[in-house]
């Protein structure tokens, strides 16, 4: 029994969201095992989002220090497991974000912890669920080390709502820092005005049969019109019609919107395993026996190219109707 | 150059998930290499030869796996890819967790001193993506997770890393553990300073063995090692329950794009 530590990532002043899916699952993980939980917020910039942060817990514990300007395991993991360490946490929690993912396990492997990666929900204090087989399969797994460490996935958790009052904001020392000779170099970023794919309510996703980079644009007008995020299978991104992070499946994006856009996809199992928690998916085809028509809710026997534009023109109709 | 790859097995994902016994049921079940670990050799051996002129230029790949007596043969397909050796530490998947698996492979790249741990991000059985990470917590090495390019410099390997928002670089010295993602099969992803700049890799993943390849494999090293001699203690993960996702209602075939949209805004009031 113990404290649950969330490490929280953050934009700015403000946790991002897929902070608030890795506090809400905290919250219950906390209540399970008899503690509170704290927020941890780390980097050269942590301190701006500590006011926001504290609307979401009773403790939060900010690192900030130049060193730190980017993320590097090698510095946050002995970071955290000092943090775990020192407030008495038995689970230490983070969104299954590309971050997540690659510090949570470094983390486990100094605290000696047991570790629950991407999973879908809590079940009793230290029985965790998490899909296998390309969501498939859901296998629940007990973990009986004193400290867990877990990724959650977040398409799987609602966003925590704000605990009513302010949390204590406190600061501890970076620490002696150990790169192991690692160094970041650079960073290819796109900047983008639609929401992160995570996030959206919406998601327009091409596949292969969009044919090339160029021919995404009327999937990006379709996009616009709904404010809704970018997708794509891996015979796109593989392809270099997209950029990588665009992919949606078992290997890439876990997304569940209310409505999802499959343009041009198949419908392999590993593209089915990123996006069939979706409330509605619509899939657009030219061939009608291809496995995509089995999850849409709605299908549409059609080439995209004849599609998509009409497509745009009705809901621009419905919109303005209203 | 001296590179490590450990190497899952993993059910062939075309098969229909069945569950026996509130567990996964693998009866007759047929397993290939797990296409991440594949894809991890290939990138070993792509950083070990002159792709253009398809010729080792020296160095060592050496796979490992742990798994049952049948694992063995996903360590021979390896071998048949052009890895040099094997080892296959024996095992029931049902003794073994990650921090069982973890241990093991800690104690053989100790005792093989490899210059690379070349791995794949996740198994697409468990969809864990961990194990890498924790390897180099535990050993104290650098790690480069999620690789979608590779190169060789002077002082070790600079890796684009795929991550949240775009592709990221990161330099890691010589040893380091470093995961690979799908993009690293692109024509190119490998740089070594030996394949010119200009020569792309052909095809959709890693390369197939060659009948000749199948060949020699049989002659190559596998070594065979019990896990009772790596002191790996009861599993402190243990699954407890399995079940199917619910199946998602039917849907429909609508006619024309008026009719899905008029569905969309007034059935699923989803726009
Ligand atoms: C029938 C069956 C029963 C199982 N029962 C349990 C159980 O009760 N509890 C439990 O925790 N796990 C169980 N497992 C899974 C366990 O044996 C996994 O091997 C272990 O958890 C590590 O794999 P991962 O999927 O977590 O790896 P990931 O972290 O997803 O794998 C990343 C990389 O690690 C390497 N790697 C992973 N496993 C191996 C390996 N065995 N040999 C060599 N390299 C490897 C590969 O390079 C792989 O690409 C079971 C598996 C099977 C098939
Ligand atoms: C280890 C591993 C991990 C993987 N992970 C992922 C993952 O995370 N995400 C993922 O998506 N895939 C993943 N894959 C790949 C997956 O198996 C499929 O190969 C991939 O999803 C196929 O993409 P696609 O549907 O765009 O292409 P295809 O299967 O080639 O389908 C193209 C579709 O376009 C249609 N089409 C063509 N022209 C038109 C037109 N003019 N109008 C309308 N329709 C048209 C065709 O009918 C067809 O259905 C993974 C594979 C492996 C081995």
């Amino acid at each position: 029994m113990g404290n649950v530590l969330a490490i929280c990532e953050y934009s700015g002043a403000a946790l991002r969201s897929s902070a608030l899916s890795n506090l809400s699952f905290a919250r219950a993980a906390a209540t399970a095992h008899g503690g509170e939980v704290i927020i941890a917020l780390i980097g050269a910039g942590a301190n701006a989002a500590s006011g926001h942060a504290a609307k979401y817990a009773g403790k939060v514990i900010v690192v900030e220090d130049g060193a730190l300007e980017h993320y590097l395991a090698e510095s946050y993991a002995p970071i955290i497991a000092r943090l775990a360490k020192d407030n008495g946490a038995s689970i230490v929690t983070a969104t299954a974000t590309s971050l997540g993912k690659d510090v949570m396990p470094r983390v486990a492997a100094l605290l000696d912890a047991g570790m629950a990666s991407d999973i879908s929900k809590l079940e009793g204090s230290n029985k965790f669920v998490r899909p296998i087989l390309a969501g498939n399969a859901y296998s629940t797994v007990e973990i009986s080390t004193p400290i867990i460490c877990v990724t959650v996935r977040q398409s799987e958790f609602e966003p925590a709502g704000e605990a009513g009052g302010a949390g204590t904001v406190s600061t501890a020392p970076v620490g002696e820092i150990n790169l192991f000779g690692a160094s970041f170099v650079r960073a290819e970023t796109q900047k983008s005005d639609r929401p992160d794919l995570g996030d959206a309510k919406v998601v327009v996703a091409g596949g292969r049969g969009m044919k090339n980079g160029e021919n995404f644009k009327v999937l990006e007008q379709l996009a616009d019109l709904l404010g809704a995020a970018m997708g794509a299978s891996r015979a796109a991104t593989d392809a270099g019609m997209v950029p990588a992070d665009w992919q949606v499946g078992q290997t890439g994006k876990i997304v569940a919107p209310n409505l999802y856009f499959a343009v041009a996809i198949s419908g392999a199992i590993q593209h089915l395993a990123g996006m069939k928690g979706s409330k509605t998916i619509v899939a657009i085809n030219k061939n009608k026996d291809e496995p995509i028509f089995q999850v849409a809710d709605y299908g549409v026997v059609m080439e995209w190219e004849k599609a998509v534009p009409e497509l745009i023109s009705e809901i621009k109709k419905v919109k303005a109707s209203r | 150059m001296k590179i490590l790859v450990p190497v899952k097995r993993v059910p062939d994902p075309t098969q229909k998930t069945k569950i026996k016994d509130n567990a996964i049921d693998l009866t007759g079940a047929s397993w290939i290499v797990n296409t991440f670990d594949e894809y991890a050799v290939e990138t070993a051996l792509r950083l070990l030869e002159n792709g253009e002129s398809n010729t080792r230029t020296g160095g060592e790949v050496v796979t490992v796996t742990l798994g049952p007596d049948d694992a063995a043969k996903e360590l021979r397909t390896t071998l048949a890819m052009g890895a040099d050796r094997a080892i296959h530490v024996v095992t029931d998947d049902k003794d073994i967790d990650s921090l069982a698996v973890v241990k093991v492979l800690q104690a053989i790249i100790e005792a093989e001193k490899p210059d690379l741990v070349l791995m794949g991000k996740q198994a697409v059985d468990g969809d864990a993506n961990q194990v890498g990470q924790m390897l180099a917590g535990k050993l104290g090495w650098p790690q480069a997770t999620f690789a979608a390019t590779i190169e060789k410099v002077a002082d070790g390997f600079v890796v684009g890393r795929e991550v949240d928002g775009g592709v990221e670089y990161k330099k890691v010295p010589s040893p380091a553990i470093v995961t690979v993602d799908l993009r690293i099969v692109a024509g190119h992803s490998v740089k070594n300073g030996v394949t010119p700049a200009t020569f792309a890799y052909q095809g959709e993943g890693a390369r197939l063995p060659s009948l000749k390849g199948i060949m020699a494999a049989k002659k190559k090293p596998l070594d065979s090692k019990k896990i009772a001699d790596f002191g790996v203690g009861a599993p402190a993960i243990r699954e407890v329950g399995v079940t199917l996702p619910p199946a998602r209602a039917a849907g429909q075939i609508v006619a024309d794009i008026p009719t899905l949209v008029a569905k969309l805004a007034n059935d699923a009031k989803a726009i």
